[in-house]
C-alpha cells in the first residue's frame, strides 16, 4: 500500500471542508468544516512522517490536535455568544457590517 | 520501513539549551499575562482594574528593560536558541521594541475609563441578558448597568488585560519563530485571543459579537491553509525549520509542486493575518465592529506581527527561490493596494476607511517585503513602526468623537469639527497627513525607505503603481481634513470628549512619534539596518 494514497485522501478531505466553509450557512458546521481541514492536515503531516521516515511529522501532528482543541473553547464560546443575543447561529443572519 | 528507535529515553531526549537572557522580553510578556489570569481569579471586583493597570505598565516596562539590557551587549549577528526554534537577531529585536512601544499604547487605550464612562468593555452576554436587554436590541441602557450596585459606578471588565497580553506575547513569538511549527503555535496564540477581544463591546454588542464571529471563523479558515502549506512543505524538505527548507529548495529530488503548492497556502494564511490584498476581506467588518482600542491594538501590533513573519519566511527560507515566487506576489500586492485605495474612496464610515487604508499600507509594505536585500529588510521595519504609531494615534482620536449613542464614526458626523474642538481636528488632520506621507511626517519616510529599496531590487514597475495608489489614497485622506475644517457642523453633531491621562498619552506617543521619525528618521533607520535575519 503506497503512503500517496493517503495524500490523496487527504487532499480530498481538506477540500471537502474548504467548500463546506463557503457554502455551509450554519456557524457550527463551518467550523466543524475547518476542524475537518485540520485533521485532513494531521493526516497529510503523518504520511509524510513515514515516508520521510522521522518523527517530526507525528509531533507536528500533535501539536495541531492541542491547538484545535484550543480553537474548539475559543469559537464555541464565540458562537454561544452570538447565538445567545441572537437566537440563530446562521452566519447569513450576521449582516450588519457591511459597506 | 522502520525508525531509529533510541535505547534508552536519556538518548531520546535531550534537553536544549536555552538563552534565557535573549527569550527574557518574551518570557517576562508572557509570565505577565499568566500574573493577570490569577489576579482575574482571586482578587475582588473592584481591585482588579487598579491592579491590572499597574501590572500591564509594569510588564511593558520590565519586557523592555530587559530587551533594551540585552540589545546594548548583543553582537549584530543575532543568536538561535531552543533548539533552533527562536531566532533573536537584529530584526527581532527591532520587533520586539516595536511591538512592547506599540503594546504599551494600545494598554493605555484600553485601560482608559474617562472616555466611555466604565471603559469600553464588558465580557458578559449573561450580564447583558440579567439587566434586560432581550434579543434583537442593540441596548444603550441595559448595557451601561454592570454588575454590582446600580448607584456605583459601571465597573469595567478586565480580562481584557490578559488577553491583550498573551496576544502580545503571541506576536512577539511569531516575528522570532525560525520553524514553521513554533510560527504556526505563535500565530494561533495571537489569534485566540484577539477573536475573543473582539467580541468584548459596552456598547453595539450586536455589531461587536458579528466582528468576533466573522473574525473567528476567517482567521481558523486562514490557519488551515497555513498548516495545510506548512505540511506540504515538511513533505517537500523533511523539515520545518527555515534554513533546512532553503537548503532542500535547491537541491531536493522531490516534486517541485509540493514546494510551491505549500508557500502558496502558506502564503495565504500569513497575507490573511496582514490584511493583504484579495485576503482582506474581514479587515473592515473587524476593524468597524471591535472596540475601538481593541482595533487599534490590531491595526497596529498584528500589522507588526504578520510583516515580521512574512519577511523572515521570504528571506529565510524561499529568497534562494523569489524568481519563481516573486511574480504572484507581485500581483497580490497590486491587487492590495488597488482595492484599499479605490474601494476606501467609497467609505463612508471613518472606521472603515481606516481599514481599507490599512490594506493600501499592507500593499506598500508587500513591496518592501519582496526585496531581498538588507534595505528591504529595514525599510519595512521602519515602515511597521512608522505605520503603528500613526494608527495607534488615528484610533485614539476616533474613540474621542462621541453623541448620545457612543461613537460617532460616520463621516458626516466629522464635517465642522475644527469648529466645535480644533486640537482634535488638527491632530486628526496631522495623522492624516502622516498616513498618506507628506513630508515631515514619518509616513513619508517610510514611504521613501520602502520605495527605494524596491526600486533598488528591480521593482519599478510596481514603484510607480504603488506611488499612484498613494496619490488615490491621500485623496481619501484629504476628503476628510475638508470636511473636518471647511464645512458647517451639524447643529446635533457630536461632542469630543476630553480624553482622560491615558488615551491623552497615548495620542501624545502617537503623534511625538510620527512627527519625530519623519524630521528626524536616522536614529530609528540605524536601528533597523543593524543586521540581518540569523538561519
Amino acid at each position: 500500500m503506497t503512503p500517496t494514497y493517503y495524500l490523496l485522501l487527504s487532499a480530498l478531505l481538506f477540500s471537502v471542508g474548504a467548500v463546506g466553509v463557503l457554502v455551509r450557512r450554519n456557524a457550527i458546521v463551518v467550523f466543524m468544516c475547518i476542524e475537518l481541514m485540520l485533521n485532513a492536515v494531521n493526516l497529510t503531516l503523518v504520511t509524510f512522517s513515514r515516508i520521510n521516515g522521522d518523527l517530526d511529522g507525528q509531533v507536528i501532528a500533535l501539536f495541531v490536535m492541542v491547538v484545535a482543541a484550543c480553537e474548539v473553547v475559543v469559537g464555541l464560546a464565540i458562537i454561544m455568544s452570538i447565538f445567545r443575543s441572537r437566537r440563530s447561529a446562521s452566519i447569513d443572519d450576521a449582516n450588519l457590517l457591511k459597506y | 520501513m522502520t525508525y531509529e528507535v533510541p535505547t534508552t529515553l536519556a538518548q531520546a531526549i535531550e534537553p536544549p539549551a536555552i538563552d534565557y537572557a535573549a527569550i527574557m522580553p518574551l518570557l517576562v510578556v508572557l509570565g505577565t499575562a499568566c500574573v493577570g489570569v490569577l489576579i482575574e481569579a482571586f482578587l475582588p471586583r473592584h481591585q482588579r482594574w487598579p491592579a491590572q493597570v499597574a501590572l500591564s505598565v509594569a510588564g511593558i516596562a520590565v519586557a523592555g528593560l530587559t530587551l533594551g539590557l540585552y540589545a546594548g551587549g548583543a553582537g549584530a549577528e543575532g543568536v538561535l536558541t531552543l533548539a533552533g526554534a527562536v531566532a533573536v537577531d537584529r530584526p527581532t529585536l527591532f520587533m520586539w521594541g516595536a511591538l512592547l512601544a506599540l503594546g504599551l499604547a494600545s494598554v493605555l487605550l484600553i485601560a482608559d475609563r474617562s472616555v466611555e464612562p466604565g471603559g469600553a468593555f464588558i465580557s458578559s452576554a449573561v450580564a447583558r441578558a440579567a439587566a434586560g436587554g432581550g434579543p434583537g436590541t442593540s441596548g444603550t441602557a441595559a448595557d451601561d448597568r454592570d454588575y454590582g450596585s446600580p448607584d456605583q459606578a459601571p465597573t469595567m471588565q478586565t480580562e481584557v488585560f490578559p488577553f491583550a497580553f498573551f496576544a502580545l506575547g503571541g506576536m512577539m513569538a511569531f516575528v522570532s519563530a525560525n520553524d514553521l511549527l513554533t510560527m504556526f503555535i505563535a500565530l494561533e496564540v495571537l489569534s485566540l485571543p484577539l477573536y475573543l477581544m473582539c467580541g468584548l463591546a459596552r456598547r453595539r454588542r450586536l455589531l461587536s459579537q458579528e466582528a468576533a464571529v466573522k473574525y473567528f471563523l476567517l482567521g481558523a479558515f486562514a490557519s488551515a491553509f497555513f498548516l495545510y502549506g506548512l505540511a506540504l512543505i515538511y513533505g517537500y524538505a523533511g523539515s520545518v525549520r527555515f534554513s533546512d527548507i532553503a537548503e532542500a529548495s535547491v537541491g531536493s529530488a522531490r516534486s517541485d509542486a509540493l514546494l510551491f503548492a505549500g508557500l502558496a497556502l502558506l502564503v495565504v494564511g500569513l497575507m490573511f493575518k496582514a490584511s493583504v490584498g484579495p485576503f482582506h476581506t474581514w479587515t473592515p467588518d473587524v476593524y468597524q465592529g471591535a472596540p475601538t482600542p481593541v482595533t487599534a491594538f490590531m491595526a497596529a501590533c498584528t500589522k507588526v506581527a504578520a510583516f515580521g513573519g512574512i519577511l523572515r519566511v521570504l528571506h529565510e527560507a524561499f529568497g534562494d527561490t523569489r524568481w519563481e515566487w516573486r511574480g504572484v506576489l507581485w500581483a497580490v500586492a497590486i491587487a492590495s493596494m488597488v482595492i484599499g485605495a479605490v474601494i476606501g474612496l467609497t467609505q463612508t464610515d471613518i472606521k472603515r476607511m481606516v481599514a481599507y487604508s490599512s490594506v493600501a499600507h499592507a500593499g506598500f509594505l508587500l513591496l518592501g517585503a519582496m526585496a531581498i536585500t538588507p534595505e528591504g529588510i529595514s525599510g519595512t521595519l521602519f515602515y511597521l513602526l512608522a505605520y503603528g504609531f500613526n494608527t495607534i494615534a488615528i484610533f485614539a482620536v476616533i474613540s474621542l468623537v462621541r453623541d448620545a449613542d457612543g461613537e460617532a464614526s460616520h463621516l458626516s458626523q466629522w464635517a465642522g469639527l475644527a469648529k466645535r474642538s480644533p486640537v482634535a481636528a488638527y491632530t486628526m488632520a496631522f495623522l492624516l497627513l502622516g498616513l498618506a506621507g507628506i513630508p515631515l511626517t514619518s509616513g513619508f519616510t517610510a514611504k521613501f525607505a520602502v520605495f527605494s529599496a524596491a526600486l533598488a531590487d528591480g521593482m519599478a514597475p510596481l514603484v510607480v503603481i504603488a506611488l499612484i495608489a498613494s496619490a488615490i489614497a491621500a485623496f481619501f485622506y484629504l476628503r476628510v481634513i475638508v470636511l473636518m475644517f471647511f464645512n458647517e457642523p451639524a447643529p446635533d453633531g457630536p461632542a469630543v470628549t476630553i480624553p482622560g491621562a491615558f488615551t491623552t498619552a497615548a495620542i501624545t506617543l502617537g503623534v511625538l512619534f510620527t512627527l519625530l521619525l519623519g524630521i528626524l528618521p536616522t536614529p530609528a533607520l540605524e536601528w533597523a539596518a543593524g543586521g540581518v535575519f540569523v538561519s
